[in-house]
């Protein structure tokens, strides 16, 4: 059987400039404010008889003051015991009718979330439990202590996985006295010194109306989404407005980790504080990532190091965008003795590509790709769920998906450029480097 | 519909289809469709499943191949894992890495996945480009180069991807070993990634055989979920993939597992922090329950998986975890789809003021608590409910459905096990829980493997700053 080359590419072209970008869709997102002064984010999805909820503060571990782990842990304890009712009774009450709660904690945001069936005769008690978890916590020093005691466990844990250590390594490092720092599942003297009086604190400071923000996407009409927003934080304290993260500095200098760990594969870390929500260079440096290490087999890192060389499974970049500046990441493993032949391609390929940026035809196939796949970012009621929380915490526009499409077209290679010069610099990089040393070796072939 | 089910069964096994004139395609069949789901059969034996969902302007397609880790011999374990890396490594028309180009210029998202008991291929994409997608993948099943070069570098690639997930990592490390010891020997015993000796030895010449024998029109199915019309879909696949012969494949023997007749432990000492425990009863898989007793013992083994796993309420939770304190994390885990007979499993991790024969003992407790009392109908509801629920939300993912739909095909099953499923569980009652508790947890053929941590040297951790100062702490 013979296929037409030619044929399938016309037919590409084809689709490509038949479609029209706009074409895509987006949600129409509503918002308010609930009586107690809470921003709402709805989008109403007929089709399906399901309701999704998620109320999400600003409580991760950037607040976790010097005591790490803290936010991780309020948030776990939210769901073990509130309103009389034990952890026992709280769960049956969700599964008793279908219900899925979630809830976690990362550096910015804490969340509780809840999909549930439409019906009332579901969603009423669901609802109901959400809000005696949300507004009446118990934590009680039996849970405190069994929490805790779970979290140094899957600390002890963490310290058998190279990349766990590695990626502790390189927050420690990037962000130094900045609260990003804090380990977000806790460190070994802090979980030794936690009370569960600081956990307390923590949930009367954190877990306010004034600090929340919520976002629903269901078979419900506006009014009855109002309703059910207002009745959440009915019994919420209003709270004071939490003040703002201290700007992230930049890096003074390089610096490079060696963490001796014995394992087959050397994982490497390497990056330096990227962007923030809502930065005027956003979209450039999105758009300038994703051929460099953000599109899988489409990008140069992957093409380098697996396609070409056969040297890791999993190689790869990206900006991580937070309420400060998040990091800009490029990570990869290989085994121990090809460690400095990787290290040296990561570092030549950035350096290329920091100087020089994407070309014309990168660029082009970029704006494809992402634009293309427009639809597959919003093709489900969770992904818009939590599309909404990311724009009602960042304060992004209520048209940011409208507009997505139209901002990523908008990006020059010259915004490209001026962006990787500016935001980046390659000779103040961290490196963290986890794995079984081959030094020894190494350094006595050199000399 | 079980008349379907037989006709499928027999066309899927006649070999040796052929057609003289290669571009005279003869039409698909259907077989049958119901409220949203279509499907057919193409001349050449292929099967076509098409889901109708018109909620964005999405569709998944998947090709799914009937081989997996457990078609393979000893000694050549990996094959199907790393022939499909080279599916990406290019065609007489495409080139290597040609196919996720076009994939992603077109704004789809691409990938690959092998089980012990299938390789799928798929595609995310706007609904507007799946002629593309099927294009290629027909080409693909077909004409792959399988270039000697290209295989000695995706190999290399392939022993990082066994040392991240495997070599590094002492519960995978320990779960493999487990797995071996319960399956001496038969298609389940090796992992799905392969040996690392058996992937030293690998040469595409072995890869060349296995694709050869197992990819055929006949032995895949296509299933398509999205905003799609059915017929349209069939007409496009029927373009592709129509033009493809049909060929003799293997007779897949099921290889029986040998017998066990007796409890088996190892103890895994490994440089590791936390000891990890994993228990295993041999149970029937659904696709092997050939008696109507088998079948309703494999959902009531379902229902109790929920009864100690099913959510937070749950028996290992509340018991082991709140409760008694005795485990840091637990779980109980059952796949009814399998090809073969199977394991259920019960795995943990000791809680701080615990320890692992602490950990074992009160998961053999909860076994006993099942074999002498039936749970209450409360709990069953419970677990009932849940699966009531979760069949409304999958619905929220058409690339999940697609997949529920590609595993019964491909396992043997038939994709309308999946109608039956709800009433099934809806069916069983206390007493079925109690008794297949008694009847598959025996010592005969239980296997309980312990991860025992050794020692880890201390992390030891140098600093280099830019002026070349190091540090050491």
């Amino acid at each position: 059987m013979q296929i037409n080359t030619r044929f399938i590419l016309l037919v590409t072209t084809l689709l490509l400039s038949a479609v029209s970008l706009n074409a895509f869709a987006s949600p129409r997102i509503l918002q308010w404010h609930t009586a107690k002064g809470t921003p709402v984010y709805f989008v109403e999805s007929k089709q399906l008889p399901i309701v999704d909820i998620r109320i999400i503060f600003d409580a991760g571990s950037a607040r976790d003051d010097s005591q790490a782990g803290l936010a991780v842990l309020t948030n776990a304890l939210l769901a073990e015991g509130a309103a009389e009712k034990s952890a026992q009774q709280i769960a049956e009450q969700f599964e008793d009718v279908g219900a899925q709660f979630g809830n976690g904690a990362l550096r910015d945001m804490a969340w509780l979330s809840l999909r549930s069936l439409r019906d009332d005769r579901y969603l009423r008690p669901a609802l109901l439990t959400l809000k005696d978890l949300l507004s009446k916590p118990t934590f009680s020093e039996e849970s405190f202590q069994r929490e805790l005691a779970n979290l140094k466990v899957a600390r002890q844990a963490a310290k058998q996985s190279p990349e766990t250590l590695a990626s502790e390594a390189f927050y420690k490092a990037l962000y130094g006295d900045h609260p990003y720092a804090s380990p977000v599942n806790g460190d070994d003297e802090s979980l030794i010194s936690m009370q569960r009086k600081q956990v307390l604190n923590f949930y009367d400071r954190y877990y306010v109306s004034s600090n929340a923000v919520i976002a629903i996407v269901g078979q419900l009409t506006r009014a009855q989404a109002e309703n059910m927003a207002d009745d959440l934080v009915s019994e919420l304290k209003k709270g004071i407005k939490i003040p703002p993260l201290p700007p992230v500095k930049n890096l003074s200098e390089a610096q490079t980790i060696k963490i001796d760990f014995p394992s087959q594969q050397t994982h490497i870390m390497m990056g330096q504080p990227g962007t923030q929500r809502g930065d005027k260079d956003y979209f450039s440096l999105y758009v300038a990532n994703h051929p460099f290490g953000g599109s899988g087999f489409s990008s140069r890192l992957v093409d380098e190091i697996r396609e070409k060389r056969g040297l890791a499974y999993s190689v790869h970049s990206y900006f991580s965008p937070s309420r400060e500046l998040g990091p800009f990441l490029i990570g990869m493993q290989t085994k121990n003795e090809q460690a400095q032949q990787a290290l040296g391609l990561l570092t030549s390929e950035l350096q290329k590509f920091w100087q020089k940026g994407p070309t014309e035809d990168e660029l082009e196939s970029t704006v494809k790709n992402i634009t293309g796949g427009f639809p597959l970012r919003i093709d489900s009621n969770k992904k818009i769920v939590e599309y909404l929380s990311m724009i009602g915490f960042y304060h992004l526009p209520l048209d940011y998906l409208h507009n997505f499409n139209r901002q990523i077209e908008a990006v020059t290679l010259e915004q490209i450029k001026s962006a990787l010069q500016r935001r980046l610099n390659p000779e103040k990089m961290i490196t963290v480097i986890v794995g079984a040393s081959t030094e020894s070796k190494a350094s006595s072939q050199n000399r | 519909m079980r008349w379907i089910g037989i006709i499928v069964g027999t066309l899927m096994f006649v070999a040796g289809y052929v057609y003289l004139w290669e571009e005279e395609i003869p039409p698909a069949v259907m077989l049958s469709s119901s409220e949203s789901i279509n499907v057919y059969q193409l001349a050449n034996g292929m099967k076509v499943l098409v889901q109708e969902d018109d909620r964005s302007n999405v569709v998944v397609s998947q090709v799914w191949y009937k081989v997996g880790a457990s078609y393979e011999p000893e000694g050549k374990t990996g094959m199907s894992h790393v022939l499909e890396h080279m599916m990406f490594k290019g065609t007489d028309d495409y080139s290597a890495g040609k196919f996720s180009e076009i994939i992603a210029l077109n704004g789809g998202r691409e990938n690959a996945f092998t089980s012990k008991d299938y390789t799928a291929y798929f595609q995310r994409i706007a609904s507007d480009r799946l002629e593309l997608c099927l294009e290629l993948e027909a080409d693909r099943m077909r004409n792959l180069t399988l270039d000697e070069a290209e295989f000695k570098k995706e190999v290399e690639v392939v022993k990082e991807e066994r040392r991240l997930r495997t070599e590094d990592s002492p519960t995978s490390l320990t779960y493999e070993r487990f797995n071996a010891t319960a399956f001496k020997s038969g298609p389940y015993h090796h992992p799905v990634i392969g040996w690392m000796e058996d992937l030293d030895k690998m040469t595409v010449a072995d890869l060349r055989d296995w694709y050869n024998k197992w990819y055929a029109p006949n032995n895949a199915t296509l299933v398509v979920s999205g905003d799609v019309k059915a017929d349209q879909v069939v007409e496009l696949a029927n373009k592709y993939f129509g033009r493809i012969k049909a060929q003799q494949v293997p007779q897949q023997a099921v290889a029986s597992a040998e017998s066990q007749q007796s409890s088996r432990y190892l103890k895994v000492a490994l440089p590791a922090q936390v000891p990890y425990l994993l228990i295993g009863y041999k149970v029937p898989s659904l696709t092997q329950a050939k008696t109507a007793e088998i079948e309703s013992d494999v959902y009531a083994l379902e229902v109790l998986s929920g009864l100690l796993d099913g959510g937070n309420s749950t028996r290992l939770s509340k018991n082991l975890v709140r409760g008694r304190e005795i485990a840091s994390s637990a779980g109980a885990g059952y796949n009814l789809y399998d090809r073969l007979n199977t394991l259920f499993i019960l795995s943990g991790l000791p809680s701080a003021k615990s320890n692992i024969s602490e950990l074992k003992q009160a998961l053999f407790d909860e076994v006993e608590k099942l074999k002498s009392n039936p749970p209450e109908q409360s709990e069953l509801d419970r677990v009932k409910a849940q699966v009531i629920a979760a069949n409304v939300y999958e619905k929220d993912s058409i690339f999940y459905q697609a997949m529920q739909l590609g595993i019964l095909e491909t396992t043997g099953l038939g994709w309308n096990k999946k109608d039956e499923y709800l009433e099934k569980i809806s069916s069983i009652t206390p007493q079925q829980v109690q008794d297949v508790a008694n009847k598959y947890f025996v010592e005969e053929t239980l296997t309980i493997a312990e991860l025992k941590p050794l020692p880890m040297q201390k992390a030891k951790q140098t600093r280099t700053n830019s002026a070349g100062a190091r540090h050491a702490n």
